[in-house]
């Protein structure tokens, strides 16, 4: 894994970034490099470090360097720690910017003028770009761009990020070479942190007053949209329709890709099966390598989807919305609604949940958050749910045409969520932090059209991370859990199915003895052990065991009968209840201990789920045991 | 100058302008008043109430130049407003 190094490029300048969160700076960062960006970490901490290169129109080869959001360069959050480390040159394996680009909302001069004079500060050439000028301008904000550079004593040009040629101002600009030289500047070289805030302010609004601009500018349109969304009754009642569309895009739209997908997996390993000689060379590439890949890559379709629409919300300015709206219900279990956006993506797959918990400032509710984003149902628990239900629960109508199978499917899933909000009120009860009140203040950001090309940068982005960590993590751990499963193999003689023999067979056995109380048998216990790098692999896990010779889709089509044969409901009830908590997939723990810089989180987080998870199977177990 | 009446935000009509004279601390959130200063909730600034949430009106929903912040209860109980004369 190399992820966390930071590459070095020798030639041309450094130019960074700079502005508030949703100041458009990243979409124009996006118009700036187009597509020669690299997405990588910075050295040490877990935030995404994003580089691209621009030639100017001279041909100057310039490096930029998109910076983390930030309203002041008095860091709050690990995003805003990076920008105040690179800028002063503190960032490890970082050079000082030759320049500063930093990006000033026309929308919101006030705010984004504060970052500018700490930015002055700095003593590192600086110019302005006034990012969003027609939005500004739609909404009655006329900034005068000449008045504003006379102000600062800087460059200052008007971009407009999401339209194409809206950089050209700015491109220009960048071959001016006196934006490059140390300008005499009476406030550089003030320490930032022991600036006066009031100095700063009045300040901003000497300069505001001077250009004609210091009085409230209401938001009409955004005010009247947000008369029904944010309406006690109508919002609510909009946003479970929204999330009820989601879900139902995630479950039914991506069953056509995700049939490419596996039919493509098995004529890979058909092929490969038809190539090579059998031996245990083609076992590792068939059974290891492409069914391990197969396996998980099979989700793209529906993390695909999902972060589709989170990236249509988070555009539109309706995200944030949506949290106002939970949170009261958050609050109530000792979290704030900024919660809400990285326990939605846990849907999806843990990972990029646990990844998004960076934009809670408050540390608590970002440990709090990071150990219950297991708990929501990930895509990569369906086919398990899917084959066992299919198994055991009949398939009528209970009531208004409710389907019994579609009620239990949707009980796991309010299981997951109501567990969740357990977990999170006992942590609230349990510790001192967790009765203060929690801090909200959240930006509600204009109402805007999503722009089609930052989607689907977006998107790209991450289906590349998401491929990234096939590639490595769990390609690995499915290579590692082959080799368990296989060796050593069965002896001359033996009457049991080879799987039985090897190291998975072993652990299996040993831990069917703890999992006996639960309802689990030796089998399930074996497919336990592989399940770990992948959930799903259980089903595959299963298959081997109850000696099946089909895998992948064929082996859950014809695994359902056997298992009905050989398992009792109350063992399938206690699987499903297992499933709803168990920590079953260690790339998810793998990403709790590096968001949470220690091993503490996650060795709290697989205590917790393992006991939750043998308690509630336990109690469903023993409960149906005795009702059936 | 005219005498004016301070007002704890909270208390607030919703849809009239003010001006904040001064965020305070509190004891139960001890960051709060920092935070809400590098957002742009500053003396002298415009700020006007634009809905509560109900029930209970928390949190709320206030217009601070040209961004609007969701605001909880115990967050806007710091910031002390009078009525803005000039702009209305």
């Amino acid at each position: 894994m190399n992820e966390s190094r930071v590459y070095l490029h020798p030639t041309g300048p450094l130019v960074a970034l700079v502005g508030n969160p949703n100041c458009g700076k990243t979409a124009l960062f996006n118009r700036l490099t187009g597509s020669q960006q690299k997405v990588a970490n910075y050295a040490g901490v877990t935030v995404e470090r994003k580089e691209g290169r621009l030639t100017t129109p001279a041909g100057k080869k310039i490096r930029i360097l998109d910076l983390p959001g930030t309203y002041s360069l008095y860091p709050r959050s690990l995003d805003e720690r990076v920008t105040c480390d690179v800028l002063a040159g503190n960032a490890l394996g970082e050079k000082r910017p030759d320049l500063i680009i930093c990006v000033v909302d026309a929308t919101n001069l006030r705010r984004s003028l504060r970052l500018v004079l700490a930015v002055q500060r700095l003593n590192i050439p600086f110019v302005i770009a006034l990012n969003m000028s027609d939005d500004a301008r739609r909404r009655g904000i006329h900034v005068d761009v000449s008045a504003l550079s006379r102000e600062l004593g800087v460059s200052v040009v008007s971009t407009i990020a999401i339209e194409s040629h809206g950089d050209a101002a700015l491109r220009h600009l960048l071959d001016e070479p006196h934006i490059w030289l140390h300008g005499t500047n009476p406030l550089a070289g003030t320490d930032t942190e022991q600036a006066d805030i009031q100095l700063d302010h009045d300040r901003v609004q000497q300069i505001l007053k001077n250009i004609g601009l210091d009085h409230i500018t209401p938001d009409l349109k955004s005010e009247r949209i947000d008369r029904v969304l944010l309406h006690p009754v109508a919002g609510p009642i909009f946003l479970i329709a929204l999330l009820f569309l989601i879900f139902q895009a995630m479950f039914s739209w991506a069953v056509v890709p995700m049939e490419w997908i596996k039919d493509a997996t098995s004529a890979m390993s058909e092929f490969v099966t038809q190539l090579l000689p059998d031996n245990w060379f083609r076992s590792l590439i068939v059974d290891g390598v492409i069914a391990g890949a197969g396996a998980v890559i099979v989700f793209l379709p529906q993390i695909l989807i999902l972060f589709g629409f989170i990236l249509v919300l988070e555009e539109s300015g309706y995200l944030p919305r949506a949290a106002y709206l939970l949170d009261r219900l958050m609050g109530a279990v000792g979290l704030s609604g900024r919660s809400f956006i990285p326990l939605l993506s846990s849907f999806a797959c843990a990972i990029p949940g646990i990844i998004a918990t960076r934009t809670i400032p408050n540390a608590r509710d970002r440990m709090v958050t990071m150990l219950i984003a297991p708990l929501m149902t990930c895509s990569a628990r369906l086919p398990v749910y899917a084959l066992l239900i299919a198994a055991f629960i009949p398939q009528r109508t209970v009531w208004a045409g409710l389907e019994l199978q579609g009620v239990v499917m949707f009980v796991l899933y309010l299981a997951g969520i109501l567990g969740a909000m357990c977990v999170a009120w006992i942590l609230k009860r349990l510790t001192a932090t967790g009765r203060q009140v929690r801090p909200l203040m959240m930006e509600l950001p204009t109402y805007r059209w999503p722009q089609l090309r930052n989607v689907l940068v977006g998107l790209l982005q991450r289906a590349k991370l998401f491929l990234r960590r096939v590639g490595g993590v769990v390609m690995f751990l499915t290579i590692l859990l082959w080799f368990l499963a296989s060796f050593p193999g069965a002896p001359e003689g033996a009457t049991g199915v080879a799987i039985e023999y090897s190291f998975a067979g072993m652990i299996g056995k040993a831990l069917a003895v703890v999992l006996e109380p639960i309802g689990f048998n030796w089998q399930i216990s074996i497919a336990l052990v592989p399940g770990m790098a992948a959930r799903e692999v259980v089903i595959s896990a299963l298959g081997t065991v109850y000696a099946l010779s089909a895998t992948g889709p064929a082996a859950a089509e014809t695994l359902g009968p056997v298992l009905a044969q050989h398992w009792s409901l109350p063992t399938a009830l206690s699987l499903l209840a297992w499933f709803v908590f168990a920590p079953q997939c260690l790339s998810t723990l793998a990403t709790i201990k590096r968001e949470s810089g220690g091993w503490r989180t996650p060795l709290i987080s697989v205590t917790y789920l393992f006991v939750l998870a043998y308690f509630a199977s336990f109690i469903t177990y023993q409960c149906a045991r005795a009702l059936l | 100058m005219v005498f004016r009446i301070m007002a704890l935000l909270h208390s607030a009509l919703a849809g009239q302008p003010y001006r904040i004279v001064a965020v305070h601390h509190s004891a139960q959130m001890p960051e709060c008043a920092r935070q809400l200063n590098e957002l742009g909730f500053m003396p002298g600034e415009p700020i006007v109430l634009l809905r509560r949430t109900m029930p209970g009106s928390d949190p709320l929903v206030v217009r601070i130049g040209a961004s609007t912040f969701a605001l909880r209860a115990a967050e806007a109980a710091c910031i002390d407003i009078v009525p803005d004369t000039e702009n209305e």
